[in-house]
């Protein structure tokens, strides 16, 4: 039975899913606010668990594409975002039943959302990442190796694009963000349809959910002043990796991708060691005294020390108190194919994956 | 140079008379619920002290703006533009404020098509005609002012710009603030200041109309200017047109004056009042700025303020019986009716201090007034407060010297871990009223830059900072770059990076070689 999300629900989803958004995603706080104003004008949304799907249930996976600085700019809206579901179904000459995120991890967690706010389809509690990735590849629907086309990008002005074949995600990835570029750097995605089945064996289940009950988690331990980062551990099977404060940030500019990496100087249990965390766009791989501990895809989270909210490699700076986490990655990601599309090698480093939950 | 500096703060206003890089005179009063009268009793002070003839400047830091957010009270109705329809049409402006002020301001939004891209081209053409439309519904409103948001108008201001003169060719008296003239990128937070500044300007044609009274009354003659967020001056008339940018002039104030009266460039900044102690960060003699967001009044804004963290721990502080907790309750201003020394009840701050015979103020207390293991255990709390904030407020690690300033600067102790020494300085009490007196000015860039190499960029936003900087009123030959961030931008195409420069320099005066100021000059009161 779908079951309908509280505004309540909502908001904590905005702090749950920027934390599961691993430094990159763009902030969900747009998406809060169109929410907001879709649940005062009386719209509600229901989810529903990918178990309760029928295998040939027809699903609509949409997202964001584009630079999160251009987001700051063009928000997005719930009208486009159908709008690309609407112009998927008419290429394809069937409607869709439910909608589904691409990314939980960051903004793309309310995309299914702000779609549902329009089309009133249920959306499933469930993604393709598990977190945040930047590029369309690096996630369940390629690990699955389910069909990489039609997609469908539209823009606010009228502009609409479908993608009839592409013969690799890899490819895909590469014509829409061409398309996105022409678009102004902005684009509202629908990716190629699925099914029931298909979410059952590639999507990382339940994920919405999991936000939402991290976020909740950690608004109550700010409301009750506790320590939020052992609530946020409680709730994902998480470890603590390390706490003290950023004492250098370094961002290089690279094609279209924001890279660099930051020291954290250690406090407490963690006193005169030090922990590099590399990035590009989200949190890829952790270093305690230059030796590699945690790696994508395992997931890597820099919080604040005191309020426990997520800190994004857009925003970091020299002398924030963090904490550091990780939580154990999707096992759809766990596989060797998993891996060459989003173990260390895929990101530069040469290095084999090991998980620091297996140590 | 001779300058007037006053400070209007929750409890006290303070002002000074600055002569060349000494303090001449200070003086002290209690803020009035009106703001103006305390002004103008401070200034009439000093003027007992010393005839204040030969001005160069006299800069007011005040409360007044903040105030009137914060209480809801004195606010212009305003009419809201946005331009770049169909994009963001879903979050209308207001969205995220808190209802009861949205209601004091909102008096009608006006959505129409144009904006820009991130690089600077069209989103789509203006349309005019639908902003004429909108202009004569103001009108027919009746409404005096108005706020002006673009999409990407940082980098392109043209559609605010021809919208304004639409809305000026229909509305001859309207008063106009263009969002790209106030934020950066960020359309929600640009908007919220442009519509808090568009509700300020007739509160602020007032407020500087009673200072000019207040000091022409006094047979002051001297240009004014207003401090602003970021310890920088604005003349009247700027002031007038961008009142959001004098909000929060009173932590900056103070750390600037701290950095002057000790001639420190890198150090920490402990503001000890009646019943917090901000400390703040001084960076090649400047407050650090926040880099995030920042809440007035509960709306959401980006402005350059420093980066000041609050303790409660002041003067006023309420003292447990045993000595081991201090504040953050306070007795405020009603130190001098509620301390021990004042013969009072309630145990401060001041008067622990006074037991330990740090700090000279009111009356004496009997010997054991104050047992001596209260006193240490105060001691020891006052240290760890301290302690642990000045660790916080650091950006690396190493030790930095604290300057204590503030009328409570006696609170913090000569030894300080972190601190490689506590500097006390003479005329600590009215460090924030010095800063107002440093009249330095500024100018700001934040752009886009697309495949320039990084030399380029950098040259080309340092130069257009420092166009910024004279026009506003600074001496082109002290200018400095202060403040420079390169961030590169994910997911778009070449190398796109977006640089933010500032700059600062003093303010050109007639003596001084500078550019011509041109219409930002102070005005003569």
């Amino acid at each position: 039975m779908p079951k309908k999300l509280y505004i309540e629900d909502i908001e904590a989803l905005a702090v749950g899913a920027w934390i599961l958004g691993t430094g990159g995603g763009g902030n969900p706080y747009p998406g809060l606010l169109n929410m907001r104003q879709a649940y005062e004008a009386g719209c509600e949304v229901t989810l529903v668990d990918p178990d309760e799907l029928d295998d040939d249930a027809q699903v609509a996976t949409v997202a964001s594409q584009g630079a999160p600085i251009v987001g700051q700019e063009r928000m997005k809206d719930p009208q486009v975002i159908a709008r690309s579901v609407r112009a998927l179904e008419h290429y394809l000459g069937r409607d869709f039943g439910f909608l589904m995120s691409l990314e939980v991890g960051g903004g793309n967690a309310f995309y299914p959302l702000m779609a549902a706010s329009r089309l009133q389809y249920p959306v499933i509690d469930a993604d393709w990442m598990g977190r945040a990735y930047p590029e369309l590849q690096m996630t369940g629907l390629c690990a699955g190796g389910l069909q990489p086309y039609p997609l469908a990008s539209v823009d606010p002005r009228g502009q609409e694009v479908v993608i009839q074949n592409a013969t690799s995600w890899k490819w895909l990835e590469d014509i829409s963000r061409k398309v996105c570029t022409a678009f102004g750097s902005t684009t509202s995605i629908c990716l190629p349809p699925c099914d029931g089945g298909n979410v059952k064996q590639w999507g990382v289940p339940r994920t919405i959910s999991a936000a939402i009950r991290i976020g909740r988690a950690v608004r109550d331990a700010q409301r009750n002043n506790d320590n939020p980062v052992p609530v946020i551990l409680g709730e994902t099977n998480g470890m603590l990796l390390f706490h003290g404060k950023v004492v250098d940030v370094e961002r290089t500019p690279t094609n279209g991708f924001l890279r660099g990496a930051i020291k954290i100087g250690g406090s407490e249990e963690f006193d005169s060691m030090n922990m590099k965390i590399d990035f590009q766009n989200e949190w890829l791989l952790a270093s305690i005294d230059e030796e590699p501990k945690v790696m994508s895809p395992d997931l890597i989270c820099v919080l604040d020390a005191v309020s426990g909210e997520a800190i994004g490699t857009e925003a970091i700076r020299y002398g924030q108190r963090v904490a550091v986490i990780a939580m154990p990655p999707p096992d759809i990601f766990r596989t060797e194919e998993g891996l060459r599309l989003v173990g260390p090698e895929a990101f530069g480093y040469p290095m084999a994956f090991q998980s620091v939950f297996a140590q | 140079m001779r300058r007037v500096g006053i400070d209007v703060g929750g409890t006290n206003t303070d002002a000074v008379l600055l002569d060349g890089s000494r303090v001449a005179h200070s003086a002290k009063v209690t803020t009035t619920d009106d703001v103006t009268s305390g002004m103008r009793a401070a200034l009439a002070r000093l003027a007992d002290k010393q005839p204040l003839s030969n001005l160069d400047a006299i800069v007011v830091g005040t409360t007044h703006f903040i105030n009137a957010v914060v209480q809801r009270s004195e606010l212009e109705p305003v009419a809201a533009l946005r331009i770049g329809t169909p994009a963001s049409r879903s979050i209308p402006p207001y969205c995220d404020w808190p209802k009861d002020l949205r209601q004091t301001i909102d008096h009608g939004i006006w959505s129409v098509a144009g904006g820009h891209e991130y690089d600077g081209s069209p989103f789509l053409p203006l349309d005019e005609e639908a902003v004429r439309n909108a202009a004569v519904q103001m009108r027919d409103r009746g409404l005096r002012s108005i706020a002006i948001c673009g999409v990407f108008s940082p980098v392109n201001a043209e559609h605010e710009e021809r919208a304004a003169a639409i809305i000026r060719d229909v509305c001859p008296d309207m008063s106009i603030t263009c969002s790209s003239a106030l934020g950066r990128i960020g359309l929600l937070e640009r908007e919220n200041v442009a519509l808090l500044n568009a509700a300020l300007v007739h509160l602020a044609r007032r407020v500087t109309d009673a200072i000019v009274a207040a000091a022409r009354e006094l047979g002051v003659a001297a240009p004014l200017y207003f401090s602003r967020n970021d310890g920088t001056i604005a003349s009247i008339e700027d002031t007038v047109r961008q009142p959001v940018y004098s909000f929060a002039c009173g932590a900056t104030n103070s750390m600037r004056g701290g950095a002057f009266l000790s001639g420190l460039k890198e150090a920490i900044i402990a503001d000890v009042g009646g019943t917090t102690t901000d400390v703040g960060l001084l960076q090649n003699g400047f407050p650090r700025q926040a880099n995030s967001t920042v809440r007035i009044g509960e709306v959401r804004t980006l402005f350059r303020m420093p980066e000041v963290l609050s303790i409660g721990l002041g003067g006023g502080s309420r003292v447990s019986e045993d000595g081991s907790a201090v504040g953050p309750r306070s007795v405020g201003y009603q130190l001098a009716q509620k301390a021990r020394v004042f013969g009072g009840s309630t145990l401060t701050a001041t008067d622990v201090a006074v037991a330990r015979g740090s700090a000279k103020i009111g009356h004496a207390l009997e010997q054991g007034a104050v047992p001596l293991h209260v006193q240490h255990a105060f001691a020891q709390t006052c240290q760890g407060m301290l302690e642990d904030v000045i660790d916080r407020v650091k950006i690396k690690a190493g030790d930095l010297p604290v300057v204590a300033v503030g009328g409570a600067a006696f609170l913090v102790p000569d030894t300080l871990r972190g601190a490689s020494d506590v500097i006390r300085v003479a005329n600590a009490e009215c460090a924030n009223a010095v800063g107002a007196a440093l009249a330095q000015v500024a100018g700001e860039v934040d752009h886009i830059y697309k495949d320039a190499s990084r030399a380029e960029a950098l040259e080309d936003a340092q130069r257009r900072a420092c166009e910024r900087a004279v026009n506003a009123g600074a001496n082109a030959a002290t200018l400095e770059l202060t403040d420079v961030e390169e961030i590169p931008l994910a997911y778009l195409p070449g190398n796109s990076v977006r640089v933010r420069a500032r700059v600062i320099g003093s303010m050109a005066t007639a003596g001084s070689d500078g550019q011509p100021t041109g219409t930002s000059a102070g005005n003569t009161v």
